[in-house]
């Protein structure tokens, strides 16, 4: 599950301090229910991304706990205020224990 | 076919057991929810859900929650295997309380949001969607 596990995210490049800004997030993974049966009867064990983090420059946005009901690619969309310039990071949890992470700059001018 | 009595009972169980099924998946909510709650009183207003009426494909529903001055919104879909669909824990950068994403529902059903209040306070809102496709495969 760890390959093919591809992290998107928009966020605009500048902004004015304390400005609200849009932030939207796209990772491509299968997010296996638990539910769905293969084609012999045997369940698909459950393999999905359970925790999804963002923060700036170490401050909290959204933490975000997710259960099998979230879509094939798990796609979010928030708001988020910019005080200063740094970096959003971005981090979500796999349910094997992999982490993927990206990260985005941002300059208050 | 002649309606005997056999049959007759056995439409009247049927009928019971139907009755019944939808009963015990809404208990199951409501555990879930008194699990966030704490058992509180949940209250109305203050809180937006955005989620369509007729979903074509269960797979992929988008919904929006949005709470303003909330410190957690949970997103519960009643008639899922699992109600739990997913907690959005609000930090001091978040600009609004509120969050889109996209969600899996087995089949027409209510999707209910609840908030928490930094006072402690619970408000819901809750909307009827109805699926043409279910979401859960099996």
């Amino acid at each position: 599950m760890a390959d093919n596990v591809k992290p998107r995210v928009r966020v605009p490049s500048d902004a004015t301090a304390g400005e609200e800004i849009t932030i939207k997030t796209l990772i491509s993974h299968t997010m296996e229910s638990g539910q769905r049966k293969d084609g012999d009867g045997n369940p698909i064990p459950r393999s999905i991304i359970n925790r999804f983090t963002c923060t700036f420059n170490g401050e909290p946005v959204i933490d975000v706990t997710m259960e099998p009901a979230i879509s094939t690619n798990p796609y979010f969309e928030f708001q988020a205020i910019v005080p200063e310039s740094g970096t959003f990071e971005f981090t979500w949890y796999d349910d094997d224990g992999s982490v993927y992470t990206d990260s985005k700059e941002i300059t208050v001018g | 076919m002649k309606l005997t009595r056999r049959h007759t009972l056995l439409m009247a169980f049927g009928s019971a057991v139907a009755a019944i099924l939808p009963f015990r998946a809404f208990a199951a909510v409501e555990d879930n929810i008194t699990a966030f709650t704490g058992g509180a009183a949940v209250g109305t207003g203050g809180i937006t859900l955005i989620a369509p009426e007729i979903a074509e494909n269960g797979n992929t529903v988008p919904i929006e929650v949005s709470a303003p001055g909330a410190e957690a919104i949970i997103v519960f879909a009643a008639g899922n295997p699992t109600p739990d669909v997913a907690t959005f824990n609000f930090g001091p950068l978040a600009a609004q309380q509120s969050a889109s994403t996209r969600i899996r529902l087995a089949g027409t059903q209510d999707v209910i949001a609840i908030a928490r209040m930094p006072d402690g306070s619970f408000v819901q809102a809750s909307q009827e969607v109805k699926v043409t496709i279910g979401g859960c495969g099996g």
